[in-house]
Order: structure tokens, then C-alpha cells, then sequence
């Protein structure tokens, strides 16, 4: 479990974050959505720890993160993995090589077990037989499985996407969504997943924080996204005309 | 620079690493530095031939003159220019593209101390491989120099070789390795900080590299005056 206290942060005179608290629960999947300049991945990045907040505290479990220095937070970060918008793979290595890496830095296992370890894994992100490709020769859905790959390898207890469907189409996207949230229940991590993808938030929504200008606007489940009364919830889920359609006529039949 | 020499999550990724910086600093610059020393060793010898004309200075003095130029400045000094636009132009590009592309972050996330595993292994082989780089640009300019000499009859082969061999002060090749050395950390330090601390998109990732290569040839030149008045 994740949990975040009266987050703050500002850059120069601009507040992006205003206080938020919040839990990301274990072995489900939380979102954090939001329109853009909302402060989603400045949230994320200060869950990681690649900004510190203004004012406010990260904890993960019973230790809190942002009191910590760098040396004290590599015990916590592999623990974590994570999933960027644009798969942050090493372009000089091989889909292996990249997914092998943190095994290689982390790790003393075998040539054998490693290689045993990353066919494994490939094969739970449905890349089997990708081993010897590199990232410009596998297309944007495979390089995001990639990244989930070596984000998953050393068994994390929290995983982190930044924007997971970004650039893909309607079917990888729910080929994405589905596998993170597998993966989540299987290996009953703390996922938490920054998107603006409505079929993520409809689908995989188990614990869904919707930011607004720098303040938590509403926090709740899939289920309850429907029914909400949250006037800046609606906004955002019914943005488009199609939507309301959908929700109109979904109204009228009740 | 602290955090640089951070101690490694696991040795044998660094020296992996660090190996393959030394391939591509050593192996990657050997074409452009033996051209470039080749022709500098030449033209000394044409120049220096061409302004004794009919002195009454021996002619061997040519062979002696262009060991002794090549190895107290020439070799060092341009060897390791040539190699801020090449190798430093290089390093810049490499990390500012790594974050951009968010492969830093990646690294962080991941508990890897990125300055420590991008950044040392650079230094390290740069300052291993490019005093071995001097050396032979030293080698390589005599050559030159000598090639010149003989095929354009400026002076015999016997005359240059003896002056290849007179007045030899072994200190000499303490001056060329400290440059070297020098050169070498300078060239490094400032491409791995253009580079790392790069943000913006394309336009600044070519200023960076572009900003690498100048401040380093810079910092050369000015640690060359500097080093000329302490060691000599």
C-alpha cells in the first residue's frame, strides 16, 4: 500500500499539486486521471521519486519515502517498477537485454537462470520469441509490453504506468490494460496507473482518483463512475458527444 | 561529482560498461587520430624545413624538432580536440538523447545510481584510452613528419632519424601524459554534463552537443597554457 499525505508541489510560482492525500491499495489497480496539466505525472514522478514534493509526505507502507535520500531509497525502488509513456527501452539492446537488465544489475543469479527468468516473463507479456529483436523493430504495443516486462522481472511489489495506452489503438490499449491488471491481481502488487484513457477507467478502474487542477476531485471505483454525481467527474468521463449519447440513452432506459 | 563515485550496485556492470566506452573512445577514434597526427607530423616537418632554408642550422635538427613538438604539444593538444568534436559531441548526444527519452528516469526508478553508472565509466575510460591515443599520435606524427621529409628530399633518412634520436629528455613524455590526462577528464566531464543535464527537445539536445565540443576545446586550451607554465 501506497499512501500519500497533503502532497504539495510548485514550480517557481505555479502550484501543480495543492495538498493531496490519498491510498493506493494493494493488489489493485489505481488510477489517476485526469485532463492534461491536471499534475497526473508530477504526481507520479514524486511517487517514484523523481521529484521531490514542496511540502507533504509518500509512504509505502511504514516508511515514509520522501525522508529518505537516494542511498536509503534504492531498497524501496526494487521494489518498484515501472512503465513510461514512451517505454524508456535501451535502444542499443535486444528486447532480452533490456527486460535481462535489471536482473543483471540487482542480481547474482545464473547465465541459465536469467535466461530462464526473461523467457518467462516474455512469454507472460505475450512476446515469446521476441528475445533477439531490437526496440525500432517491434511495434509501439510490443515495446509497451517490453517496458511492463522488465518492469515486472524482479517480482516488484509496486508498478507504476505513466500513460500505458498512449499512442496505441482501442484493441493493443485493452490488450495493455487487461495484462496490467492480470499481472496486478496475480502478483497482488499496488499498481498505479496515470491515464486519461476512458476504456482503462471503464475496465480496470479499482481505485480511481480524479485530479482537477491540482486538487483530488473525486475518488472512487468503475462502478461507481456511472452514477457519480461529481459534476467535474462527469465533465471529464463526457467529454465527448458520443459518450453522452451513450449515457443519455443508457438514462433513458432505466 | 560526489554521487559519480558512488559505490557501484554491481562491479561487473561498471567495468562492462566501462569496457565498452574504451572500444568505442580507442578503437572508435584510431582512423581520425592517425590522419589527423600524420599530416600535423608533415606539414611540421615541411614548415620547419622550409624556415631553416640555407641556416647554418643542421638539418637533423627537423627530425628533432617535430619528436619534440609532437610529443610536448601537438599529439596532446590536438589529438584531444579532435576528440571533443568526436568523442565529446558524442557522449553529450548520447545522454541528453537518454533523457529525453526518459531512459534516465528509467534507470532511477529502477535504483541504478545513474551518475555513477553513465557518467564514471566515461571518465574512466577516457582517461585510460586516451593517453594510449597520444602516444600513437605521437608515434604516427614522427611518422608523418618523417614520410614528408624523405619523399619531398628535405633532409636524408639518415639525418632525420638522428635527429628523431638526439637531445631525448625522457621528461617529455611525463609533460604528454599529464596533458593527456588532463585533456582527457576535461573532454569527458563537460560532454557527460552537457549531455546529462539536457532539457528540452532537439534544438537543445544540438545546442548541448554543440556547447560540449566548444567548452571542452575551450578548457583544452586553457589547461594547456596553464599545464605549459607548470611543467616546463
Amino acid at each position: 500500500m501506497i499512501r500519500i499525505e497533503t502532497i504539495k508541489k510548485q514550480f517557481d510560482d505555479q502550484v501543480v499539486l495543492k495538498g493531496i492525500s490519498t491510498v493506493f491499495e494493494e493488489g489493485k489497480t489505481n488510477l489517476i486521471i485526469g485532463k492534461s496539466g491536471a499534475g497526473k505525472t508530477v504526481m507520479l514522478k514524486i511517487l517514484v521519486g523523481l521529484l521531490q514534493p514542496t511540502s507533504g509526505t509518500v509512504w509505502y507502507g511504514d516508511t515514509d519515502f520522501t525522508a529518505l535520500n537516494n542511498k536509503q531509497r534504492k531498497a524501496i525502488r526494487t521494489d518498484m517498477g515501472m512503465l513510461f509513456q514512451g517505454s524508456a527501452l535501451f535502444d542499443s539492446m535486444t528486447v532480452e537485454e533490456n527486460v535481462r537488465f535489471p536482473l543483471d544489475m540487482f542480481t547474482n543469479l545464473t547465465w541459465d537462470e536469467k535466461k530462464k527468468k526473461v523467457n518467462e516473463t516474455l512469454d507472460r507479456v505475450e512476446l515469446t520469441g521476441s528475445n533477439n529483436k531490437y526496440p525500432s523493430e517491434v511495434s509501439g504495443g510490443m515495446q509497451k509490453r517490453v517496458g511492463i516486462a522488465r518492469a515486472i522481472i524482479l517480482d516488484p511489489k509496486f508498478l507504476f504506468c505513466d500513460e500505458p495506452n498512449s499512442g496505441l489503438d482501442p484493441t493493443t490499449s485493452m490488450k495493455i490494460d487487461k495484462l496490467i491488471r492480470s499481472i496486478t491481481v496475480e502478483n497482488k502488487m499496488t499498481t498505479v496507473i496515470n491515464t486519461h484513457d476512458m476504456n482503462s477507467v471503464m475496465e480496470i478502474g479499482d481505485n480511481i482518483n480524479l485530479l482537477h487542477l491540482g486538487e483530488l476531485a473525486w475518488v472512487g471505483n468503475c462502478k461507481e463512475v456511472m452514477t457519480s454525481e461529481n459534476q467535474m467527474l462527469q465533465d471529464f468521463i463526457f467529454a465527448s458527444p458520443f459518450l453522452q449519447r451513450l449515457r443519455d440513452a443508457a438514462n433513458s432506459k432505466q | 561529482m560526489k554521487n559519480m563515485f558512488a559505490r557501484p550496485e554491481k562491479l561487473s556492470m561498471y567495468w562492462k560498461e566501462t569496457t565498452r566506452q574504451m572500444i568505442d573512445i580507442g578503437i572508435g577514434s584510431l582512423v581520425i587520430i592517425g590522419l589527423v597526427s600524420v599530416f600535423i607530423g608533415a606539414v611540421t616537418a615541411v614548415q620547419f624545413a622550409y624556415q631553416l632554408g640555407s641556416s647554418s642550422i643542421p638539418k637533423y635538427y627537423i627530425g628533432y624538432i617535430v619528436r619534440d613538438i609532437m610529443i610536448i604539444e601537438l599529439a596532446p593538444t590536438f589529438t584531444c580536440l579532435a576528440l571533443a568534436g568526436k568523442v565529446g559531441s558524442n557522449i553529450a548526444a548520447e545522454l541528453g538523447g537518454m533523457r529525453q527519452k526518459e531512459q534516465i528516469d528509467a534507470l532511477e526508478v529502477m535504483g541504478v545510481d545513474t551518475t555513477a553508472y553513465l557518467i564514471m565509466p566515461k571518465i574512466i575510460a577516457a582517461v585510460a584510452v586516451i593517453p594510449m591515443l597520444v602516444v600513437l599520435a605521437a608515434f604516427m606524427g614522427m611518422a608523418g613528419g618523417y614520410t614528408a621529409c624523405t619523399m619531398g628530399n628535405l633532409v636524408s633518412e639518415a639525418e632525420f632519424m638522428q635527429g628523431l634520436r638526439a637531445f631525448f629528455e625522457p621528461y617529455n613524455i611525463w609533460i604528454m601524459q599529464i596533458k593527456a590526462f588532463v585533456f582527457a577528464f576535461l573532454l569527458t566531464s563537460v560532454s557527460c554534463y552537457q549531455g546529462f543535464f539536457v532539457t528540452g527537445g532537439s534544438i537543445e539536445l544540438g545546442r548541448a552537443s554543440t556547447s560540449a565540443v566548444v567548452i571542452s576545446n575551450i578548457l583544452i586550451l586553457l589547461a594547456d597554457y596553464i599545464l605549459a607554465l607548470l611543467l616546463t
